[in-house]
């Protein structure tokens, strides 16, 4: 099966923040670059790519015919999409394992895990 | 011959069932498979007698009916799991070449990438072949809402590739805490309410069994089952007239003593094991409460125990219960005064038990009444008024 992996920074401190990422101890910088270093990796991974902030998203919609533009992210800045990740795992609980292992899942964000659709 | 039957359902319904989602991997046409064998056999059996093996025939009935589906469909490598599927025949399979695959499906239904409420469920819908109907009613919900929960866990199950196996070792302890939670919910259900739930209760504990059976050698499993058996004994003495009734005044002529030793027998095993986690220490305390009379200080122990794995103000409050039995009624109020439960009716039905003890009625009173305000159900309700009631007429 596939699987994408949407990473959610959250509240997690990353380098584009450099106040937040000071925050972390020079241990905890490397480890972060170090795992996701191991997850791309990891047999299965393909094509993780990162977002730039959410601040330089913009949202589309269309009404009647018009293109609405507006500035940010679909969801809230908090809630936006990172990053992602495609894993072609045997099953549900390799993904999660993996999931697992992002540092955003436990440096307060969340790693969202859903099945490609295959037709 | 009708309640033979039922009783042979009963028991092979999850086994039959778990063996054709292993053999197909697909939950709806194995349920759907199952369900016609069954069919077929309630109509045949009383007819013709019942097989020598009757799960080798339902087996072999189901995997038949299913193949003949999937013929028909012309779907047939799509919805296979595996290629070379054998040719259905005629003849019955060797019983004991068939696979126990119900502890692959437990894990399955109890996946926490499942919500706990559709877990509770599809374990009850499987392995207890409980009808949607039955699983709705039990749970207070509307049918078309738990037929809803039921099928959208199963598209789940298919679409997000949620395994159909036993968990390996590294990933064993948390599932094994998720599916014990599960039949320990499901038994509460049954437990805590007056006795017109209680076929939930023997539902968990038909699942406790199994487990324990499949699992012999994991103690929290064995210990589960025990802490079940033992409550369950004294489930006709626990209500009368809606409200519950304190264990001390408990009529014990009507507790299962054959189940209350079936209990211990199965701590005993949990114990030989090596367990002394949560379920281990739940079941040893339940064990106690059932001698006459109780070993107070070791209650009072082992629920100190309890409360430092699981950090619980609740197992707090009863080890505060079980000190004042033990004779220390001053140090238990010290213990419940200092928890943080104030929205907790128990915590006040409590304390007014313990004022009444140091003979300080008027804040005895007090806090029955403040239990009253909080307490969620009828029984709750009773039970506090029927105390307070004695509490008017002390001198």
């Amino acid at each position: 099966m596939k699987y994408m992996l949407l990473i959610h920074q959250g509240d997690a401190p990353t380098p584009r923040d450099p106040e937040a990422w000071a925050r972390l101890s020079e241990d905890e910088q490397n480890a972060v670059y170090a795992d996701y270093q191991a997850i791309n990796e990891t047999p299965g991974v393909s094509s993780g790519l990162q977002l730039q902030d959410a601040g330089t998203a913009t949202t589309v919609r269309v009404q009647d015919g018009t293109t609405l533009t507006t500035d940010g992210p679909f969801v809230t800045v908090k809630e936006a999409l990172n990053g992602y990740l495609i894993l072609e795992a045997d099953d549900l609980d390799a993904a999660i394992e993996l999931a697992a292992r992002v540092p955003a899942a436990r440096l307060g964000g969340a790693v969202e895990v859903r099945p490609i659709a295959e037709w | 011959m009708v309640a033979i039957l039922e009783e042979t359902f009963r028991d092979e319904w999850g086994r039959v069932l778990a063996n054709l989602i292993g053999f197909l991997g697909d939950f709806d046409l194995a349920e759907e498979a199952t369900q016609e064998a069954f069919a077929v056999a309630a109509e045949r059996w009383p007819r013709d007698g019942t097989p020598a093996s009757p799960r080798a025939w339902l087996v072999t009935t189901a995997r038949n009916r299913a193949l003949d589906r999937i013929r028909r469909e012309q779907t047939y490598a799509a919805k296979l799991r595996l290629l070379d599927v054998p040719e259905a025949t005629e003849d019955e399979m060797d019983a004991t070449a068939i696979p126990d695959e119900r502890l692959e499906l437990i894990f399955t239904c109890c996946h926490p990438a499942l919500a706990l409420d559709a877990q509770v469920a599809l374990t009850l819908r499987t392995l207890g072949g409980l009808t949607t109907d039955e699983i709705a009613r039990a749970f207070l919900v509307p049918r078309e809402t738990m037929a809803k929960r039921l099928v959208r866990a199963k598209h789940k199950i298919a679409a997000a590739g949620i395994p159909f196996r036993v968990p390996p070792d590294h990933l064993l302890p948390d599932r094994l805490g998720a599916v014990l939670a599960v039949v320990y919910l499901i038994f509460n259900e049954g437990y805590s309410s007056p006795p017109t739930r209680g076929d939930l209760a023997t539902e968990a504990i038909r699942l406790g069994r199994a487990l324990a059976e499949l699992m012999p050698d994991e103690a929290e499993v064995q210990a589960l089952l025990a802490l079940m058996l033992v409550n369950d004994a004294r489930r006709d003495a626990r209500f009368a007239d809606g409200a519950p009734v304190l264990l001390a005044d408990q009529d014990r002529s009507l507790w299962d003593a054959g189940q209350i030793a079936a209990g211990k027998l199965a701590l005993d095993r949990a114990l030989a094991l090596g367990g002394r986690a949560s379920y281990v220490l739940q079941a040893a305390i339940a064990a106690l409460h059932v001698d006459d009379p109780p070993d107070w200080p070791q209650i009072a122990a082992l629920y100190g125990e309890l409360a430092r794995l699981t950090g619980s103000p609740v197992v707090e409050l009863n080890r505060a219960a079980a000190i004042a039995e033990a004779g220390d009624p001053e140090r238990a109020l010290t213990i419940v005064d200092a928890l943080g439960l104030d929205g907790y009716h128990h915590l006040h039905a409590t304390r007014a038990e313990l004022l009444r003890r140091l003979d300080r009625p008027a804040e005895a009173r007090a806090a029955y009444d403040r239990a009253l305000e909080l307490a969620g159900s009828e029984a709750e309700r009773r039970f506090v008024e029927r105390r307070l009631a004695t509490l008017g007429n002390d001198p």
